[in-house]
């Protein structure tokens, strides 16, 4: 068991867990957490480069270091595990909002229950994405789901408790749809008189789950993991959720676990029931079209730092979840990059305003300005985020939206020349107005909060980031910049996922171009 | 005229219906625990009568029923001393107005 | 073509940015200056070495036998894949249009790069804060500009036409303590944004038929296609004219999908080179400081979407729809702006709207082009006075810049009869007012009178109407210069602060740009750039263009000039009554020429009121009391239910004896009814 690499995504978390209750003060503290994230840094960038290499080398399996150990044999449960490129991505990502996060937790009250939640949550996180049985996978899920609850709770601020109330609920109410969703599938695994299953590769190579089943175990796991991707309507937990958190909680929260929404959307509900999706995919796809416009149009109003950004959180996950219902190629690949971007640009969103926050002790924008001269960092390091979020070409937002957008009018045109409707073409054009409404709230906040003249005098007195600021943002930014500037190299690292033998989904909607609706080629 | 067992039954049955409703309807707490104590004694004279007439050779049910006078004794003493407490704390025994431990 | 120049034209501004914008604030303001501006220096010679040599070395790559101009791409790398056919590559593509640019790029990014050496430092010599920043932020300019310009394709071109508007941006609000400024550099953002959003869909839609975002084929191709269309040769290549013509869907409210594509593209353009109705953000981003707006608001930044219209003429060609809409747009713009530049005060303001309104006749030069009419001579034209322009224009607002600095206000009203104190200020902003007016020799006439003739060959009635505007320009322009240096003499309270010319950095760039606004107009450009590669003439000499005027065109517009001067020395060269008099006698139109027909307040209400209290606001308040309430009332709604059933749960014993009692009853009876 302990042969396979991803294992140790689960035993490091554990063994940091272990560290942290053992130790005496904060310093301990800290060097736990830092040691533990940087490790399973490295062993992620390990896991990048070593799936390349075998990839390289000629592996076609669809996932690698797969591994399998029997955990409740009654009931098929196993612990399965393997990755593709897309769970590495997420796997890096996840490991880097730790690191920074626990950069940015550096001087938290009671930092020994802290950590130890937010291990635990981030145990849940790595758990999610090695796993490919569903069972574990709903576990890891749930693990991940819970500790926020206390973290927000407690080490919150503002109406935290009703905040953490509301998030935990919403996100229950979500899992309850998700588990019906997740054991209708286990019954329908495979067909009659073969042995029920759990692992999502066998599923999807057994096909046997029925269309009308499809039919109804579609919504079931889209909306159980859409409620935790902000999925409009459901998406009101995130600007109460978020703007009670903690830093270092919104980071992840924000960063790390809206993926695990869309990361499930995709590898569950569309992997698992192409029919479905491909039926389905207009009524989730006005929701998320709405989500993407209305979440930006609402942070344009919004004068809490973290309320707006909540709701740009609404908008950009949105387009994660609008762009895989694509259901083509190059969106679902523009979706992969808009939840790596998006994770990292919001969490370097959120690191900057607990920062700010902790200096100013308000997030309203209206009482606050000027804040380039007075802490010229933070403020550049908030100008680079705000222009990643508008999508600046060179920073990460750019590359994920372009490949959406232009994924997305592939097929939207495509539908529409063949007949097939304009939903997905119109509502391609609708969520590219985005581009401009993130472009006016972004430099809405960045006019009132950083330039112009000092609104408060005692601000004057504030001073600009500590080094393990500098370093947290720093870190952020150059991941970044680095999706902005080689974006081929992820797009390389995620594609081999994206071929219609392995996502059957696509062969409803492979065609895209003209030449091939026009018969050309 | 024979004194079967149902001279015995009668009263006590009427004994054990009096504490039943005194239970229920009473407010004060010392009635709400006489009428408590009628429904034991009504079924410690069942006991007693049950054994004398029913299994002569036993003495079962005596024994029973000297346990059964011992507890309640112990039990009102008990009893007692909670009412008077709660009387110290909230100046009354009305079963009503007692409720603050209720949420 | 060797790659190490093309690299190095490109990443020596990058590194540039990058090394001052980290390091800067170690290093002295001096120091900061000198990098800066010798970074540049180094990029203007790899930037004029290419360009030379691709006019002028003779190589069979860049100009094939029969004198054609051909097409190279030095070097093109993946970049983003988005299908296996659809690649977005990075790469440097030198044509004549490209390396017209780089020199026109180059040379006024240098002049101010050396001008702002002088400029960005007050009268006792203490710099600018931010200064690094600011050399900074210019060689960002630069890189995104120069990026833009040879773009191979048109997502290349999107991304650094995304990096300018940012720069842009930027600079603008240098001044951030400034609330105007702010709000200035947010404006331009927001509204060359809106253009974008345009030119984005433009380009999907485009990419989407074409199935390629190359220029080389998008347009050769198309060149291939038009060859057959106006020559009436044997054209077999399957090009993108069949793709667009044999497409079942291939219109799209009545319009073509290719009309659309290239009119949302050209909003991309209307957006960045401030075309009515987008032209609302660059009177407001003189917010920054004048070098800037000599180079990215005058020279260089505003004519992109000249460039880009350019770049995909012979697309445009194929849909002359498209080109009569940029007719229009560009005619009304370019009266529009000079009637508005006519009544301002703020002389930057003046050259903003003069600028908006010359770069209007660049775009009408090139919707009036056809091949049919002097080898699309409108098109050559264009880029002409593309280029002239970034020279007089990036003049006269370093001229601006030194008058500002020595005054200190933007107010003509604080300047008046400068004359005597400044020059060499004077002579250069009256070789500028010259040329802008088209008076012979200068660099303006030429480039205009070509303009003037190809719309003369197009229809008579833009022809007119383009005459009269240059009459315009003319006039406000010598308004300006009357104002600034003479009306009444300056009153001066001590001699030793009496306004002066400045220090040599700042001088130097005013005087080569003044040389250069005589004589640009004799480069033989129909030679070097045209829509085809054609060359115009059959041989070349310093006198062709002159050589070559149609005579019957000029003759008028040096008329139309030189009245125009006229009556502005008339009413401005010295102080009387005749400026107020004008003014009474229309005062309606007077007022709405001087608040800018009140564009600014439609837009204000556009976004605060509709957009804001129409949309966003509605859309929170429904987030916060439906969305939200709807979920809040599931809980309530649960918490009611609980409070409703807790009362069974009484505590009260007595309670519990009576059910239980109840109980007993009822199963008994039960127990007994079932036994009987």
């Amino acid at each position: 068991m302990f042969d396979n690499i991803l294992i140790y995504f689960v035993v490091i978390p554990v063994l940091m867990l272990a560290g942290v209750a053992l130790c005496k003060n904060v310093k301990q503290i800290r060097a736990v957490a830092v040691v533990g994230s940087l490790a399973l840094t490295a062993l992620s960038v390990y896991l990048l480069l070593d799936y390349l290499h075998l990839r390289h080398v000629g592996a076609t399996a669809q996932m690698l270091y797969t591994g399998s150990w029997a955990w409740f044999t009654p009931l098929n449960i196993n612990l399965s595990v393997g990755v593709d490129g897309i769970s590495i991505a997420m796997i890096l990502l996840s490991s880097i909002i730790l690191l920074t996060g626990s950069f940015a937790s550096w001087t938290i009250a009671q930092p020994k229950e802290f950590f130890l939640w937010l291990i635990l949550l981030s145990t849940g996180v790595f758990g999610f994405f090695i796993s490919i049985d569903l069972f574990t996978m709903f576990m890891f899920y749930e693990v991940a789901l819970i500790p926020m609850y206390l973290l927000i709770g407690v080490w919150g601020s503002g109406n935290k408790n009703y905040s953490a109330m509301k998030l935990t609920l919403m996100l229950m109410g979500g899992s309850a749809f998700l588990m019906l969703g997740l054991i209708g599938i286990y019954y329908h695994s495979a067909p009659e008189g073969q042995p029920l299953t759990w692992n999502l590769l066998e599923i999807a190579r057994n096909g046997a789950i029925s269309e009308n089943w499809q039919l109804f175990l579609f919504p079931m796991t889209f909306v159980g993991f859409g409620v935790l991707g902000a999925m409009f309507p459901f998406h009101t937990w995130s600007p109460d959720g978020h703007a009670s958190a903690p830093t270092a909680v919104s980071m992840l929260h924000a960063g790390v676990l809206m993926k695990l929404g869309g990361y499930g959307c995709f590898r569950v509900a569309i992997y698992l029931m192409p029919y479905a999706a491909n039926e389905l995919a207009w009524i989730f796809l006005i929701l998320t079209g709405i989500s993407v416009v209305y979440g930006a149009f609402s942070a344009c109003v919004q004068t809490d730092l973290k309320y707006i950004n909540a709701y740009s959180s609404v908008s950009h996950c949105g387009l994660v979840l609008f762009a895989i219902l694509m259901l083509n190629t190059t969106a679902m690949s523009g979706a992969i990059m808009q939840m790596l971007s998006h994770g990292l640009m919001t969490a370097l969103f959120f690191a900057l305003i607990g920062m700010i926050y902790g200096r100013t002790h308000t997030r309203d924008i209206r009482q606050m300005g000027g804040l380039m001269q007075i802490m010229p960092y933070l403020a550049v390091c908030y100008v680079i985020a705000g222009m990643a979020s508008l999508g600046l070409p060179g920073l990460s937002g750019f590359v994920a939206e372009m490949t959406i957008f232009v994924g997305s009018f592939q097929q939207g045109m495509t539908d529409y020349l063949a007949g097939a409707g304009s939903l997905r073409l119109v509502f391609t054009i609708i969520a590219c107005c985005s581009i401009v409404i993130t472009a006016v709230y972004i430099l809405r906040v960045v006019g009132k909060l950083l330039l112009g003249p000092v609104y408060d005098d005692h601000h004057r007195e504030l001073t600009d980031a500590t080094w393990w600021e500098r370093l947290s943002t720093a870190t952020l930014i150059i991941c970044v910049a680095a999706i902005g500037c080689f974006p081929n190299f992820f797009i390389n690292l995620i594609k081999f996922t994206f071929s219609p033998e392995i996502f059957s989904v696509l062969n409803f909607t492979q065609h895209s171009g003209i030449a091939s609706v026009l018969g050309m080629n | 005229m024979e004194l079967t067992m149902l001279y015995y039954l009668i009263p006590s049955l009427f004994m054990f219906c009096c504490g039943v409703y005194g239970f229920v309807t009473r407010k004060n707490m010392i009635a709400i625990l006489i009428s408590l104590e009628l429904m034991l004694n009504a079924v410690d004279i069942n006991f007693v009568v049950f054994n004398r007439y029913l299994f002569p050779g036993n003495m079962e049910g005596m024994f029973f029923t000297l346990f059964a006078i011992a507890i309640a004794a112990a039990e009102t003493a008990l009893a007692i001393a909670i009412i008077i407490n709660i009387f110290r704390v909230a100046s009354d025994i009305d079963v009503r107005e007692i409720n603050k431990m209720k949420f | 073509m060797d790659v190490t120049l093309p690299i190095i034209i490109l990443a020596l501004p990058l590194f540039m940015f990058l090394f001052l914008g980290l390091l800067g604030k170690y290093m002295s303001h001096r120091l900061a200056g000198i990098l800066g501006t010798a970074g540049m220096g180094i990029t203007l010679i790899c930037a004029y070495t290419v360009a030379f040599t691709y006019f002028f070395s003779g190589n069979p790559d860049f100009i094939n036998a029969e004198g054609e101009r051909l097409q190279q791409i030095v070097f093109n790398v993946t970049w983003l894949q988005f299908t296996p056919s659809l690649v977005l590559r990075l790469g440097f593509l030198i044509d004549p249009i490209s390396s017209m640019m780089l020199v026109v790029i180059t040379t006024i990014s240098f002049m101010v790069h050396l001008y702002s050496n002088g400029y960005m430092r007050d009268h006792h010599g203490v710099w600018e804060k931010g200064f690094q920043r600011f050399y900074a932020f210019l060689s960002l300019f630069s890189f995104s500009m120069l990026g833009l310009v040879v773009a191979t394709n048109i997502f290349q071109m999107y991304i650094f036409w995304e990096l300018v508007g940012a720069s842009s941006y930027l600079l603008i609000g240098f001044y951030y303590t400034k609330p105007s400024a702010v709000s200035a550099s947010k404006k331009a953002f927001i509204v060359t944004r809106f253009a974008d959003l345009g030119f984005l869909i433009g380009i999907l839609i485009l990419s989407f038929y074409a199935g390629t975002f190359d220029f080389t084929h998008l347009t050769s191709v198309a060149v291939e296609g038009l060859n057959h269309v106006y020559q009436v040769s044997e054209g077999t290549a399957q090009n993108i004219l069949s793709i667009f013509a044999n497409n079942p869907a291939s219109t799209f409210m009545g319009a073509s999908v290719l009309t659309w594509a290239l009119v949302l593209i050209f909003m991309g353009g209307m957006g960045k080179s401030a075309m009515m109705p987008l032209h609302i953000w660059l009177p407001d981003a003189m917010e920054g400081p004048t070098p800037v707006s000599a180079l990215i608001h005058a020279a260089t930044m505003v004519v992109a979407g000249v460039y880009l219209v350019a770049r995909l003429f012979p697309l445009y060609l194929m849909e002359t729809a498209a080109l009569d809409i940029i007719v229009v747009v560009g005619a009304l713009t370019a009266f529009y702006a000079a009637m508005v530049a006519c009544v301002q005060v703020d002389i930057k303001r003046v050259l903003a709207f003069s600028t908006i309104s010359q770069i209007a006749f660049m775009m009408v030069s090139l919707g009036v082009a056809r091949p049919e009419f002097h080898h699309g001579l409108g098109y050559m034209a264009s880029m002409f006075h593309l280029f002239t322009h970034a020279m007089f224009k990036a003049l006269l607002f370093l001229c601006a810049g030194a008058l500002i600095h020595a005054i200190g206000s933007n107010d003509y009203t604080a300047m008046h009869g400068l004359r005597k104190y400044m020059p060499i200020t004077h002579v250069t902003f009256l070789i500028g007012c010259l040329a802008i007016a088209g008076i012979i020799p200068f660099a303006g006439f030429f480039s205009k009178d070509e303009i003037l003739t190809a719309c003369f060959g197009h229809s008579i009635f833009w022809y007119i109407w383009m005459s009269c505007v240059a009459g315009l320009t003319a006039f406000y322009m010598f308004r300006l210069y009357f104002l600034i240096f003479w009306w009444k003499e300056h009153k001066v309270h001590d001699p030793h602060h009496a306004p002066h010319d400045q220090p040599w950095t700042m001088t130097l760039p005013l005087v080569i740009l003044a040389v250069v606004s005589c004589f640009a107009g004799f480069v033989p450009f129909g030679n070097l750039v045209t829509w085809n590669g054609h060359p115009m003439f059959e041989s070349v000499s310093f006198l062709t263009n002159l050589e070559n005027l149609d005579w019957s065109v000029a003759a008028i517009s040096l008329t139309v000039a030189v009245v125009a001067i006229l009556i502005a020395m008339k009413m401005y060269k010295t102080e009387n009554e005749l400026p107020a008099k004008m003014r009474n006698a229309l005062p309606a139109l007077w007022d709405w020429c001087y608040h800018r027909f009140y564009w600014d307040e439609l837009y204000m209400f556009i976004t605060h009121r509709i957009i804001f209290g129409l949309v966003c606001k509605p859309i929170a308040w429904f987030d916060r009391h439906i969305i939200d309430g709807t979920m809040d009332s599931f809980a309530t709604l649960t918490n009611k239910a609980s409070w409703s059933i807790r009362g069974l749960q009484s505590g009260n014993v007595q309670t519990y004896v009576w059910i239980y009692l109840i109980g007993v009853i009822l199963l008994g009876s039960i127990t007994a009814i079932c036994l009987i």
